[in-house]
């Protein structure tokens, strides 16, 4: 059992709630710093890319957990990403240069959409963001004069100050690059949500009739939420650019938009770590279908929409049985062990609310 | 001549996507709910049909396995509620809408297993050849879809505006809590909305597998069927309908006057257009309630 007692504010917000906390971190830093030597290159490629999804996953998760807009287009804002990244990089900019700014971008360009984004709500907003997905993938085919439309680019080798960084031939410096932008935003993401702006993203997910009585500007503060989500979605599809080698226009259709949210939700929403168990979860899924086909003595031939069909399953009996993901499933054990013989069936009941329509106000 | 043969395959296909788009505003108008597996209901239907007419299959005369594919349709969709979705009763609509994306994969998946990816055609008595009208050409079975589609969205309408349960379903959207006090069975009147959207999935379903080959991706049609819903605004059935006709309409003029390229974003344009300036759609429902 263990007591968490609180004596002022700066406690209540700092950075790890006790010493055993930043302890259990601090070493799972450590182990994922020196992953490259416990591990072959293959499987060393498979955690840059749950590191990379996890990224993804924290920009939407910034959005939809934290701030409770639903977007189903953020494969938009990762094309973008990726491809101002790499034209950048194409100009003869530095990728110290070329990566940032490529984040900046996409979260100009997301607070931009946004400012119409921002009178939509729930659903609406759903299919907004679904159109604008679509019309990412024709817009990359017309504007053909830079971004080489179907045809595709290739990204060209990361140097930061002489030090080559390539996904093939050092796939442990991509590793670490990779690593070092996911703490980055991670504690970027942490950071925010101790501050005014963070608990204005949560009263807004929670009730914008209490946020606004509470003097919280809401359409500025849902139009921060989409552009720092989509800066930070823009870095991680930047990183996905590196990490494919090519990419076209369909590389970033509107399933990785679907993918991204279902994974989310999967990972649990409103957490950090839901990202992160998510990303775990979409980017090992393959890899564990092939196995277990090659378990149970199947065909090599691949069934179309295999993994979907199976990640839509795995998806609804969440929602049905876990509503708060992973996460939330984690966060029960452990306090049912912290509390042990005092922990209540009813302590996590979720309040149910009746509907009303949104037609008639 | 051409901008009248144009018109007139548009209109055709807009029925079909007006008819998907019936089946997201029926369950959105009564339990306000979008359902995004709607696209792939509509597969889902016209499968069951072609499964059960196709001397390749089962071969069932049409007259025979039309109705019955529209039942299964229908009984699929209660269960569904029944099963699933009644779970969610108390939960975001945002639950839903990641509920319903996930129950499409899932569809389309087993539409693969069961009836392979490749494309088939529906042996259909309403592909039976074209007519001539003055030089312009019209297929029987875009007749068939022009006139189903018209007489559904009207009895459809009939159906929420004078029946004791269309209004039971309307109220049981505008106040749940409302209509439990009135002694509407709010749970039961949402399972009976989604078994009749599953039925005109399956009509849809049918009439878009006359008019041409039908595979397990043909659902992703649903997205543009959305567009449509939206560009009516959703939670009007005439909405729905006009919606789709426009959306039908505008996808060969594009393609005929505009350069290539431009013409598949037309449609996602005009939504993106209706959703900034009239965000609830051109048949807007919403009303503020008067004190």
């Amino acid at each position: 059992m263990r007591i968490n007692f609180k004596t002022s504010y700066e406690h209540d917000i700092r950075l790890f709630p006790d010493w055993w906390s930043f302890f259990v971190y601090a070493t799972l830093i450590v182990i994922a710093v020196a992953l490259p030597w416990l591990m072959d290159d293959f499987f060393l490629g498979e955690v840059t890319n749950v590191l990379i999804w996890a990224i993804a996953g924290l920009g939407l998760m910034l959005l939809t957990g934290q701030t409770g807009q639903a977007s189903l287009g953020h494969a938009a804002f990762l094309a973008l990403g990726c491809y101002s990244c790499i034209i950048f990089m194409e100009q003869g900019w530095p990728f110290l240069i070329a990566f940032p700014a490529a984040g900046i971008l996409t979260g100009v360009v997301g607070t931009i959409i946004a400012i119409p984004a921002i009178r939509l709500h729930g659903i609406y907003l759903a299919i907004a963001t679904i159109a604008l997905s679509i019309l990412a993938d024709d817009i990359i085919v017309l504007m053909e004069p830079i971004t080489d439309g179907v045809s595709g680019k290739f990204a060209p080798m990361i140097n930061i100050f002489g030090i080559e960084i390539e996904r093939w031939t050092t796939p442990d410096r991509f590793y670490w690059l990779v690593l070092a932008v996911t703490i980055l935003c991670t504690l970027a993401y942490r950071n925010l949500l101790r501050s005014p702006l963070g608990r204005a993203f949560a009263a807004v997910r929670d009730s914008e009739v209490s946020a606004t009585a509470m003097g919280v500007h809401i359409a500025r503060t849902k139009a921060a939420a989409f552009g720092i989500s989509c800066a930070i979605t823009g870095l991680a599809g930047a990183l996905m650019g590196f990490y494919a080698g090519a990419f076209n226009n369909e590389t970033f259709s509107i399933v990785i938009s679907i993918t991204l949210l279902m994974m989310i939700v999967i990972g649990g929403l409103g957490s950090i770590h839901g990202a992160f168990f998510g990303a775990v979860v979409v980017a090992f899924l393959p890899q564990f279908l092939s196995m277990t086909k090659d378990l149970i003595g199947g065909s090599s031939v691949a069934i179309p929409g295999l993994e979907t069909g199976v990640f839509g399953m795995i998806l609804i009996l969440f929602i049905l049985f876990e509503p708060m993901g992973i996460y939330g499933r984690w966060m029960k054990i452990r306090i049912w062990f912290e509390l042990f013989p005092f922990a209540r069936k009813d302590m996590f009941k979720r309040q149910k609310s009746y509907l009303k329509t949104e037609r008639l106000r | 001549m051409e901008v009248v043969q144009l018109l007139v395959s548009g209109l055709a296909n807009g029925c079909v996507y007006g008819l998907i788009a019936l089946g997201f505003v029926l369950i959105y108008k009564a339990t306000e709910q979008v359902n995004f597996a709607q696209g792939d209901f509509m597969m889902l239907g016209a499968f069951v049909c072609l499964g059960l007419t196709n001397a390749h299959y089962m071969g069932l005369p049409f007259w025979i396995a039309a109705p019955l594919a529209i039942a299964i349709m229908a009984v699929l969709g209660y269960l569904l509620d029944f099963f699933v979705l009644r779970h969610l009763f108390g939960q975001s609509q945002t639950a839903v809408v990641i509920l319903t994306i996930a129950l499409g994969f899932v569809i389309r998946f087993v539409a693969g297993v069961i009836w392979s990816h490749e494309p088939q055609t529906l042996e259909s008595p309403l592909a039976i050849g074209d007519f001539n009208i003055g030089g312009v050409v019209l297929g029987m079975a875009d007749i068939a879809v022009i006139v189903v589609t018209v007489l559904l969205t009207y009895f459809l309408y009939q159906f929420f505006q004078r029946t004791k349960l269309g209004l039971a379903m309307q109220a049981a959207s505008q106040n749940q809590m409302a209509a439990y006090f009135m002694g509407i069975p709010v749970k039961r009147v949402q399972g009976m909305i989604w078994g009749l959207s599953g039925a005109v999935a399956a009509v849809a379903g049918i009439l878009f597998a006359s008019k041409g080959a039908i595979d397990p991706n043909a659902g992703l049609l649903g997205i543009k069927a959305f567009a449509a819903a939206v560009i009516g605004g959703f939670g009007s059935l005439p909405g729905a309908l006009m919606g789709g006709l426009i959306v039908g309409v505008i996808e060969p003029f594009a393609s005929r006057y505009f350069p290539a390229g431009y013409s598949q974003i037309a449609p996602y344009t005009l939504l993106l257009f209706v959703l900034v300036f009239r965000p609830h759609g051109l048949f807007s429902q919403v009303r503020i309630k008067k004190v």
